[in-house]
């Protein structure tokens, strides 16, 4: 078997057209091997899961600058549970506060990145964590 | 999910486990014979329309807008949209869903972006299985959307029932140049973007390569004129298309197409089985040593080659 390519959504949602962010991010992460499905602007949270289940991605990323950040990664994680993608890790980064970042985090979502962070940074938390990830199924495969 | 969960949900018409299925199979995961196995029995032949034509034509926006002329016809559709992999990160962007919003969430829509994964023909290897698998998902009509190519990548051709190449006017200048290939495998042709400077001069050119073109058969090739962007002409490729069907259907070409597509498979399949079983580790190294020997001319590239194909 080939090495497992890591799959990876990055939709903006909300109403606004700043979509350089999440274009630099969709790029970085390509240039690191991944597969990136580029769904762009103005995605719902029912789109974006829906997209992400057709997609089978190992990963989604939300860029927020809108500030509905509150509304909108909730809304997708109900969503992902409700179609059992518990499997599947959700992150992101935007205009988001430390404060709303520790209780999205607690909610259930990844790693949640502010302005300025290293791409690099990103590149290894999705590594490291489809890596550990996997492992984990797997073996829960085998188990069952 | 067991493999066996796997197949009855599968069967039981859960999208979840159609994505699931087709991973496997583009992973090459040691499940997918068996998975391959189990669908065989369940392909209903649905109709396989390939979309291809040079970068930027406007191929995603047309699946697009096919996508929605099935739709009220009722029929489920399939689509698997393929851009490349760099030959570099082996990393890839794939942003055709970016086009693809018209049936956003029709339940009975399923989109599946691909990366080409190295291989060259504008498809990925795994497309005709990936395809198999939402027939037998039930699928009605699968859309293949090749690479944006340019006169060579036509492994298309192989893969489906119809051929659909889409051209802008400014292909006009190189339609010439592209007598072979490209201009060769249209069973329909598509000028896109027609609203443009120079559209009717590029219809004609086109018209005129397909002319001095070889007649196989009595289907000739139509040109259509389309605006993709407000859906102008979709209309009238979607009717050819079902003509097309309907053509082939009446004469046994599908059915000739779907041998021809099952002796190619089995070909490339046994090809690369007997390859991976005669280059063994060992014979890898050989073969290192080799080069080294003819990279300090102790031996001639011809000489090398009789050592390994005798």
């Amino acid at each position: 078997m080939k090495e497992r390519k890591i799959r990876v959504l990055i939709a903006k949602p909300g109403l606004d057209g700043h979509d350089r962010g999440a274009k630099v991010i969709a790029a970085s992460l390509r240039d690191a091997g991944m597969e990136v499905i580029y769904a762009g602007l103005r995605q719902t949270p029912e789109m974006i899961v829906e997209a992400s289940l057709q997609e089978d991605v190992d990963v989604i990323g939300l860029s927020i600058l809108s500030g509905a950040h509150m509304t909108i990664f909730p809304r997708v994680l109900e969503l992902m549970r409700e179609n059992g993608m518990d499997d599947v890790l959700l992150t992101g980064g935007g205009i988001i506060s430390e404060e709303d970042i520790q209780k999205l985090e607690k909610m259930g979502t990844g790693k949640l990145f502010g302005p300025g962070t290293n791409t690099n940074d990103i590149v290894a938390y999705i590594k490291e964590w489809c890596e550990k990830n996997r492992r984990a199924v797997e073996k829960e495969e085998v188990d069952s | 999910m067991t493999p066996n969960d796997l197949l009855k949900r599968f069967f039981g018409g859960d999208r979840r486990a159609l994505a699931r299925l087709i991973s496997i199979v583009e992973n090459e995961d040691p499940r997918a014979d068996s998975f391959l196995n189990e669908i065989y029995d369940h392909l209903k032949g649905a109709y396989r329309i390939g979309i291809t034509g040079p970068p930027g034509a406007g191929k995603s926006t047309i699946v697009d807008r096919l996508v929605q002329n099935c739709r009220q016809a009722g029929k489920t559709v399939g689509v698997i949209a393929v851009d490349p992999s760099s030959p570099f990160t082996g990393g890839a962007l794939l942003g055709d869903r970016v086009r693809m919003t018209k049936t956003e969430l029709d339940p009975d829509v399923f989109i599946r972006s691909m990366a080409t994964r190295g291989s060259l023909g504008g498809l990925s290897k795994a497309a005709q299985d990936v395809a198999d698998v939402m027939d037998a998902f039930g699928k009605h009509v699968i859309f293949l959307e090749t690479v944006g190519v340019g006169q060579s990548e036509l492994d298309i051709i192989r893969t489906a029932d119809a051929t659909v190449v889409v051209l802008v006017p400014e292909s006009g200048d190189s339609v010439q140049a592209m007598k072979a290939g490209l201009m060769e495998i249209g069973d329909i042709f598509v000028l896109n973007k027609s609203d443009r400077q120079g559209a009717d001069l590029a219809y004609l050119e086109i018209q005129s390569v397909l002319q001095l073109k070889p007649v196989r058969g009595e289907w000739r090739p139509p040109v259509l004129q389309t605006v993709a962007d407000d859906g102008k002409g979709i209309d009238e490729l979607f009717r050819k298309l079902q003509d097309f069907y309907h053509y082939q259907k009446e004469r046994n070409i599908l059915s000739q197409k779907f041998q021809e597509r099952v002796e190619n498979r089995v070909r490339r399949y046994l090809e690369e089985q007997i390859l991976r079983k005669y280059w063994s580790p060992e014979t890898e190294k050989q073969f290192q040593r080799s080069l080294k020997a003819i990279l300090e001319r102790k031996k001639s590239l011809r000489q090398v080659l009789k050592e390994f194909a005798p």
